[in-house]
């Protein structure tokens, strides 16, 4: 076999490897999905929806799941979205380069790879005791934004780089302001990568479960939380709770509760991916 | 070395009436003194000091990395952006330091113009491209926003050719056409000098030649500098050349002599294409 024929069955041979891989990760995903669908479809109504969590299978339902995870999110985006994207604008433009700033990019990105459960004792200690907020949304809150803060600063950091220096140039030149810059020129360009991070940050956020349970979370909650300082549980945690118990009424409550929790994710993924297709059509240099 | 001050020195071609007031510093527009700048240790301009004439167009000659790019960017302050940028020495403008602690970078950069190498249009439509220097300093009123955007467009030889197309993205223009409308825009906040870092080298002979025809016709109101690696074009377009080598400037001198007579053995050979 010459040498060329030996490439291009190489070349074939990578390919069907490929194929093959692909293959399985969505096979299994199917597998997961159709499994979940066939237990827990049928399990979803109104009802289940809107009930309080109970001792019995039948009538317990994930409203203060629901509601608990929303709270989280908007307080989780609340609190992250205006400090990450602030640290990371002023990281790549206004901070100066030196032994410092390579430090602390370098330590970032470590943070975003920090598993989350140390999140949850670092918010346990500081939010949970030190500051007294308890196993409130707000204590929640303030930890998932620690988790998805370094996640938001590095999706802003790069997007702004992505914006050809000669636009900051030609900016700069007309007398601008390095903040009119900013607003008018660099933000607007970057804007689809960083709408794209935030999403994919806060979507993480509200799909974990092992820092929540840290600062308390609840399995059981009777009420839906009125306010930040409320006890409070997520989806994550209820579905948690239900795949343990030994009572196979429970496990389809579980299935239920993951078909809506993967519709969350699922969907704010999708506009996530949007937001990035719509971005990249409407600015190219 | 020879460092020329050109403006005491020569004063034959009678085109430029500027010169002839050699002897009264207020003729020169822009004026360096021992000028030295740092890339951290590294020193990329080395002792520069030059007058350049109101109204007239100069251009910065010499190889790559000779410094030219940077001495421009000195008037505007450009190159303040640069962490490890330092720098000694005089920069005046209307024989004001403009790098004293009291001057404000905005406003000297509303007064400085720059026009870049590749053609940098804000992924915006024409108009808003030329609105832009307007809109940031606050002015809002439309009827004085149309009338800067049209002024501009036409200073620019480029009103004809999108005066229907005003709401169109800048990046639809050709190459030529959008370094126009970097220059109008630019001209849209009525500088008195412009400067002009290689226009003209990402374009087409005649987008070239376009971009010349406006320079000539620009000088009337404006103070030129521009960076060229191109000679023919110095020669076709500017009233005084520098020549820059290595950080320093060896020789500054009317553009018909420098071309044909220089006073420096160093030009002849660049010139020539020797070397560089």
């Amino acid at each position: 076999m010459n040498s060329r024929v030996r490439n291009q069955v190489r070349d074939k041979l990578f390919e069907y490897l490929g194929i093959f891989s692909t293959a399985i990760g969505i096979f299994l995903l199917m597998i997961f999905i159709g499994s979940i669908l066939v237990d827990g479809l049928g399990r979803i109504d109104w009802d289940f929806m809107t009930s309080l969590p109970s001792r019995k299978a039948e009538k317990a339902g994930i409203l203060t799941a629901w509601t608990g995870s929303l709270w989280l999110f908007f307080l989780t985006a609340v609190i992250a979205i205006p400090i990450g994207v602030a640290a990371g604008i002023y990281l790549e433009e206004y901070g100066r380069k030196g032994r410092l700033a390579t430090l602390l990019e370098i330590n970032i990105t470590n943070l975003a790879g920090v598993p989350s459960v140390i999140y949850g004792i670092l918010g346990l200690e500081i939010f949970v005791r030190t500051m007294h907020l308890g196993g409130s949304l707000l204590a929640g809150a303030c930890t998932l934004s620690l988790l998805i803060l370094p996640i938001i600063i590095v999706a802003t950091r790069e997007s702004i780089k992505a914006v050809p220096s000669s636009i900051k140039e030609a900016s700069y030149g007309m007398g601008a302001t390095r903040w009119q810059t900013m607003q008018h020129q660099v933000l607007p360009a970057a804007g689809g990568g960083i709408a794209t991070g935030i999403i994919l940050a806060l979507s993480r956020a509200i799909g974990e479960t092992a820092p929540v349970i840290v600062i308390g979370a609840l399995a059981y909650v009777p009420f839906v939380a009125r306010s930040p300082m409320d006890e409070f549980t997520v989806l994550p945690i209820q579905i948690f709770n239900w795949t343990s118990r030994p009572d196979h009424a429970f496990i389809i409550n579980a299935a239920a509760g993951i078909i809506i929790l993967l519709a969350v994710t699922f969907l704010l993924n999708g506009i996530a991916a949007y937001l990035r297709y719509k971005w990249q059509k409407n600015t190219q240099w | 070395m020879v460092i020329m001050e050109p403006v005491a020195r020569h004063d034959k071609m009678e085109t430029k009436p500027t010169d002839n007031a050699g002897t009264s510093p207020t003729a020169l527009k822009l004026r360096t003194r021992n000028v030295n700048v740092f890339y951290g240790d590294k020193k990329v301009i080395d002792n520069v000091s030059m007058g350049i004439a109101e109204k007239t167009v100069t251009a910065f000659i010499g190889p790559s990395g000779c410094g030219k790019s940077t001495f421009l960017r000195l008037f505007n302050r450009m190159n303040d952006y640069i962490d490890t940028f330092s720098k000694e020495g005089e920069i005046l403008i209307d024989d004001r330091e403009i790098y004293a602690p009291g001057v404000r970078v905005e406003e000297l950069r509303k007064q400085v113009g720059m026009v870049f190498q590749k053609p940098n249009p804000f992924p915006k439509s024409i108009y808003e491209n030329v609105a832009y220097g307007l809109k940031i300093q606050g002015i809002k009123k439309k009827t004085v926003l149309d009338e800067a955007v049209e002024a501009s467009l036409r200073s620019a030889a480029l009103w004809d050719e999108v005066r229907d197309n005003l709401n169109k993205s800048a990046l639809a223009l050709s190459g030529g056409q959008q370094q126009r409308l970097c220059i109008a825009r630019a001209l849209a906040v009525k500088p008195s000098v412009l400067l002009m870092d290689e226009p003209a080298s990402a374009l087409d002979p005649i987008a070239t030649s376009k971009i010349e025809e406006l320079i000539h016709e620009l000088k009337h109101a404006y103070t030129i500098v521009i960076v060229t690696h191109n000679m023919q074009q110095a020669g076709r377009v500017s009233d005084k050349t520098a020549f820059f080598y290595l950080g320093r400037l060896i020789e500054y001198n009317d553009t018909k002599k420098l071309f044909t007579s220089p006073d420096h053995e160093m030009t002849e050979n660049y010139i020539t294409g020797r070397f560089g």
